[in-house]
Formats: C-alpha cells, sequence, structure tokens
C-alpha cells in the first residue's frame, strides 16, 4: 500500500470534470473532503436518490453542503454557470440526466474558468460532454475486510493520459491511500 | 382653561364602518350587512343605509333579517381588515395635524388646535375632512369642541360644532348616554329621570357619586373640560418606501438601473437610522401607458448595502418590457428584519457574503426555498435523522453524531425478494442481479411510536449492510413483524 499522492486528483481547478458508475457518490464525497470549502449540489427534484448527510459525515462535515433542487436540467446549468464564476463556493456539483449539448458544455468551461471553481458532472453512463476536462468511473471493489475500497478509471483527460488505480478511503486520517489490485 | 391657544378637538364617527370599507372594495347596490357570529348565532354587524331604512338593526339575528328583507346581501364581517383600514385612515388624517388617535374600533380623534387656520378655520377644516370622506365612500359624524368627551359626544349624537369657552349649552340636550358610559349605567341614570347631561350637571355631584359611582362624574367633568384627556396620538410604523417620478420617460436598463440605485441609496439611508435590513424588496415600474410592472428581489439575508443590492435587481430588470417608457419607479422594502450594526471583522465576512449573494441569484430564478441544506435532528430513524432547511433562514450547525455507519445515498425502500431473518444469497435489484459477499448486522431500529409515519406502518426493521461480490455495498433492511425485504440506501 502506498500514499502517493494520484496523478489529476483532487481535480484541477477552474475545470469541470464528469463522473459516472455506481461508485460516483463515493467518488463525489472523498472530492468534498479534498476541496475544503462550500459545495453547491445542484439536483432535479424529481430525483428519488437524496445525499444522506450522516454517510457524509464520515467524509466532510456535512454543514458544508448545499443542496439546490431545481425542476429540469435547463434551471440546473444555469444555476450551476452562475455557481461556477461567483467565487462563493469551491465545488459545484451538478447531476446529469440529459446529455449535454457540446455549447452547455463549453459554457460550464466558461464559467469555472472566470471563477476558478470547479466543476463535477454526475453523468449516466455514455452521456458524457466533450467538453469535459476529465472523466473518471468509479466502482466499489468488494474485498472481505475492507468496505472502503475502489476502483477509479480515468477514461477521458484532456491534458494527460488515462489511467487506472484502486484507492481506499483512510477513514482516521481522512486522505485516500492508494492500493494495488485485489487478486481474485 | 390654558393661556394660549384653546384646545380643538375633532371626533370622527364612521358609523357605518365596517360596511363602508367592504362596499368600497366590492360595490354593490341594495340592502347589504356585514354578519359576525355571535354565540352560534349569524348576527347583523354593519349594515348599509339602504339596509337601515328597511328597518333592520344591528344585533338583528341574520335569518330574521332575511326573513323581514329576502334581498338583502351579506357578507362575513372581517374585524382585522377593519382595523388595519382604520389605522391607515388615521395616517390620512395626519395631513390635517399631527395629533391623530383611534377612538374605539370605529372612531378617530384629532386635535386641531392651531392647525384649523392651514385649512381656512374651523368650518374648512371640517368640509376638508368631510369631503374627503366623502370622495373615499366613508360615511362619518364629525364633532367639534374643547374637550374629546364633548367632541365625541357631538359626533354621536346630534353632529355639531360647539362654540370655544363652556361646553355645557352644547351638550346639555344630548342624553347622558352621550357621555361614554356603560349601557349599565346609561340604563340606571335614566330610570331615575336623569336623561339629559344637563340634568346631570345640575344635580348635586357627592349623592351622585355616591349612587352611580365615580365614572360618571368623571365623564362629565371630562366633556366639560373641568378634567384633562390626552388624545395619544399613535407612533406610525416607518415606512420603507421611496419613489421617483420622471420628467421624461426612460427605457434603457442602465437608466433603470441608474434610478434604481439612487432610490436604493435612499432607502438603505433609512434603514440604516432604523437598524433594520430588508430581507423582499419590490420594485414597481410605471409605464406610461400607466401599465405597472413589479419586480421582486428576495435576499437570502437582510441587507442594506446598495451596492451589494444593486447587482441582484439586474436580471429581475432586465426582463421587464419598457414599452413606451418608464416615467415612475417605486422601491419598497415589503419584508424587513432587525440588523442591527456590527463590529467589522477582519476573519469573516466576504466569503460568507459572496454565499448569500449566489444564494441570492440563484434564488431568484429557481425560489429561494429551494435553496436548502442539512441540518441535524434528534431522531433514530434514517430518514428523519437530519432537517431540510432552506438555506436562507437558516443556519450551518454542527453536531453531527452517528454512532452506525450510514449510507450515503438514500431513496425510497425498494422491495426485494428474500425470506427469512438474515440476508438473501443472491437478490435481483435494479434489473441486476446481485451476490451476497459479506453481511455486517442486523441493527434494529423500531418506530418512533410517538410520531405517525405510513412508511414506518411494517413495524420495526433489522437493518443489514450488505456488500455485494459485484462491488456494491448496499443498505438492506428486513421487518419481521410483517417479513420482506427491502433496499433503502447505498454505501459509496
Amino acid at each position: 500500500m502506498t500514499s502517493l499522492d494520484l496523478p489529476y486528483f483532487p481535480l484541477k481547478r477552474g475545470r469541470v470534470h464528469e463522473v459516472c458508475g455506481p461508485g460516483s457518490f463515493g467518488f463525489l464525497a472523498i472530492l468534498m473532503a479534498q476541496v475544503r470549502g462550500p459545495t453547491l449540489w445542484i439536483r432535479e427534484s424529481h430525483r428519488l436518490e437524496h445525499i444522506n448527510p450522516l454517510g457524509l459525515g464520515e467524509f466532510t462535515d456535512p454543514s458544508q453542503l448545499l443542496v439546490v433542487n431545481v425542476k429540469h436540467q435547463a434551471d440546473g446549468l444555469a444555476s450551476a454557470e452562475e455557481a461556477l464564476q461567483e467565487r462563493a463556493v469551491a465545488l459545484v456539483v451538478i447531476d446529469i440526466s440529459k446529455p449535454l449539448s457540446l455549447t452547455a458544455g463549453r459554457r460550464l468551461q466558461l464559467a469555472a474558468k472566470a471563477g476558478n471553481t470547479t466543476g463535477l458532472c454526475l453523468i449516466p453512463e455514455g452521456m458524457g460532454s466533450n467538453a469535459a476536462e476529465t472523466r473518471w468511473r468509479s466502482d466499489p471493489i468488494f474485498q472481505a475486510q475492507d468496505s472502503t475500497h475502489f476502483h477509479w478509471r480515468l477514461i477521458k483527460n484532456k491534458s494527460g493520459t488515462n489511467g487506472s488505480w484502486h484507492v481506499r478511503w483512510n477513514r482516521a486520517s481522512r486522505r485516500i491511500d492508494m492500493v494495488s489490485p485485489v487478486r481474485e | 382653561m390654558f393661556d394660549g391657544i384653546a384646545r380643538r378637538v375633532v371626533s370622527i364617527w364612521f358609523h357605518r364602518f365596517a360596511s363602508d370599507r367592504f362596499l368600497r372594495q366590492y360595490p354593490l347596490s341594495g340592502p347589504f350587512a356585514l354578519t359576525i357570529k355571535h354565540s352560534n348565532t349569524n348576527r347583523l354587524y354593519c349594515l348599509n343605509a339602504e339596509a337601515a331604512r328597511q328597518g333592520l338593526h344591528q344585533g338583528m339575528a341574520h335569518s330574521d333579517a332575511r326573513a323581514f328583507c329576502p334581498d338583502l346581501q351579506t357578507a362575513e364581517a372581517d374585524i382585522h381588515r377593519d382595523q388595519q383600514f382604520l389605522l391607515l385612515l388615521r395616517r390620512w388624517a395626519t395631513r390635517y395635524c399631527p395629533w391623530v388617535g383611534l377612538e374605539g374600533r370605529d372612531g378617530l380623534v384629532l386635535d386641531i388646535s392651531g392647525s384649523s387656520h392651514l385649512f381656512g378655520g374651523e368650518t374648512g377644516i371640517l368640509n376638508a375632512i368631510r369631503s374627503g370622506l366623502m370622495r373615499a365612500g366613508l360615511s362619518a359624524q364629525i364633532g367639534l369642541a374643547d374637550t374629546r368627551g364633548a367632541a365625541w359626544a357631538l359626533a354621536h349624537y346630534g353632529e355639531g360644532q360647539a362654540a370655544t369657552g363652556d361646553m355645557l349649552p352644547a351638550l346639555q340636550h344630548l342624553p347622558v348616554a352621550a357621555l361614554r358610559l356603560d349601557e349599565k349605567t346609561t340604563t340606571a341614570l335614566v330610570r331615575v329621570g336623569l336623561r339629559k347631561i344637563g340634568d346631570l350637571a345640575t344635580t348635586p355631584r357627592a349623592p351622585l357619586a355616591r349612587r352611580f359611582g365615580a365614572n360618571v362624574l368623571m365623564r362629565l367633568d371630562q366633556a366639560l373640560g373641568h378634567q384633562a384627556e390626552e388624545i395619544t396620538p399613535l407612533a406610525a410604523p416607518p415606512h420603507y418606501g421611496v419613489r421617483m417620478t420622471l420628467p421624461e420617460p426612460i427605457g434603457l436598463l442602465s437608466d433603470v438601473m441608474a434610478g434604481a440605485e439612487r432610490l436604493l441609496t435612499q432607502l438603505c439611508a433609512k434603514l440604516k437610522t432604523h437598524e433594520m435590513g430588508a430581507r423582499i424588496f419590490v420594485i414597481t415600474l410605471r409605464r406610461v401607458d400607466l401599465d405597472q410592472q413589479e419586480v421582486e428581489l428576495r435576499l437570502a439575508r437582510a441587507l442594506r448595502d446598495p451596492q451589494r443590492i444593486l447587482p441582484l435587481f439586474e436580471k429581475g430588470l432586465a426582463e421587464m418590457d419598457a414599452g413606451f417608457g418608464i416615467d415612475q419607479l417605486r422601491l419598497e422594502a415589503t419584508q424587513t428584519e432587525a440588523l442591527p450594526t456590527q463590529q467589522m471583522s477582519h476573519v469573516a465576512g466576504d466569503s460568507e457574503d459572496r454565499l448569500d449573494d449566489l444564494i441570492t441569484r440563484i434564488g431568484t430564478r429557481i425560489g429561494l426555498e429551494n435553496i436548502q441544506r442539512f441540518l441535524p435532528a434528534d431522531s433514530h430513524i434514517p430518514e428523519r435523522s437530519f432537517i431540510v432547511s432552506p438555506a436562507a433562514y437558516s443556519d450551518a450547525a454542527s453536531g453531527w453524531m452517528c454512532k452506525n455507519p450510514r449510507p450515503l445515498c438514500l431513496f425510497p425502500p425498494e422491495p426485494i425478494a428474500g425470506r427469512g431473518p438474515y440476508p438473501p444469497n443472491h437478490f435481483r435489484w435494479r434489473r441486476v442481479s446481485l451476490t451476497t459477499g459479506h453481511t455486517i448486522g442486523p441493527e434494529r431500529i423500531t418506530p418512533e411510536w410517538w410520531l405517525e409515519d405510513d412508511n414506518w406502518r411494517s413495524g420495526m426493521r433489522d437493518y443489514w449492510r450488505v456488500e455485494t461480490t459485484q462491488g456494491r455495498r448496499l443498505w438492506l433492511f428486513y421487518t419481521p413483524q410483517n417479513p420482506g425485504w427491502f433496499i433503502q440506501g447505498e454505501f459509496a
């Protein structure tokens, strides 16, 4: 086990990134623990899944999270753009339910650049935008003794190579450790 | 009586106050009355002139009145609105003199000493008041005298004007009820033959006081001016509104913003003197075609800093249609709260202010109540162990405590196939077949019986953390009283 820093993580500031896969909530929670600062989560109010602040407490302080409930994606994108360029929050999270157009993706990138704020889109599989800086896929990995194990794959990267890492959330030190892949 | 100017008091009695107020809003013709529910009977509360002419009277049961007068129209009285309207009238009446007080539920009292010459003497001021009220559609009886008591008597019993000096000649023919006495005393006085104020004034005082109490003499002395009585003018609550009328209509956004800035500076200065901050601002734009448009700004926190508020208006104002031009701007703080001056601090501030402004900006688009934060709650039921509260109306709270691990993501329970008190080895969830690898549990949570919750009808729940060999880490529960398995959350 090494605790070397993961390349491209925490995500580059001033850009918008994407994450998909069943472990994306975990990815987000770990990212929130790293960015230090208020996080704005923009979600569509009809979604049934809701973040549980008590679960988030394992990673970071739940009072840092503000949830914005929007009716549809257009409102969500407009709010995200506003939040990204305002420099008031450290991280803006957007739940994406419909594919983003290139224009919408570019607008988000410009807003993020203007405010030097990190943006993260939670995307369903295969709905990424070409404008995203990086795209990650996060899968929880089963290991009998350890329930904090993830497999993170960097599947799109505008400024470097793709990669794949096995990471583990260290509850005590509140950081991630890189681990070697599980042997079956 | 006093050395300087004699006091002159005007008493206005709106003898059809409630019905006049109602008819101003919903004009109709024919007999009309407001009703009020009094010990299970609807009784007439206030009648219009037409209804009174038909022989109906106040206090009559509604059903009787309908029998006498089948085309009577009625509505329910709203005493709170009436009170609000009386306060408005009080404010209006301060145009005649600065000392205006309320007289009961349906009257005003004005101290016009020294201000009547501005309206061309006493007759002039009475005419001005009367025509003003007539234009407003209110019927009123007005009395003018040296004392509050005498003015009240004249307003209620024979409208009139008493000459300066001795009040007795003007009052002596009025019934004793004009002295603002309660009904019991009035009846008792009438029974012994003291019908008029004049009779009372010539009766020896000591036996009167002994028989009817000191109140009778006090009211008499107040009316005749032997005992002082104050008019307590109500202090009007500060009004947070400013307006600007323009000689030439404007239409450019930059012009409207410049106007808004000027108004905002004025209004914020006023808020500052009262140590108040505003939560909601409304700016009204009046166009030359008399169409009005309103822009409402709800703030995430009470503010009175023009430089911060102004940019927040921009989006709303940009959406307005200026038409042929705007010639009046009106800005009002419709909701205010106390905002004491605070010590400047070098630590906190800027980033919090930015966050509040961001909440306001997003709030103008999607509604301020849709931006929420979590607050800890004291409950062991998973979905009730936190509160979702609008961020604009709450402060961040710490004190998050949970002994057992909780999932990151919660959703309404989704049933899966399973049998027995132990988690199933294989199950299908959301069209994926999963194999249990590792389980931790159970953690039994019982419903809070003092709260009704349909989701917990099936009794207590045994929660299990189930890690599947496919990787997903789920939160399952089993309901032993009503066997069944459900998934409610996901860790990771």
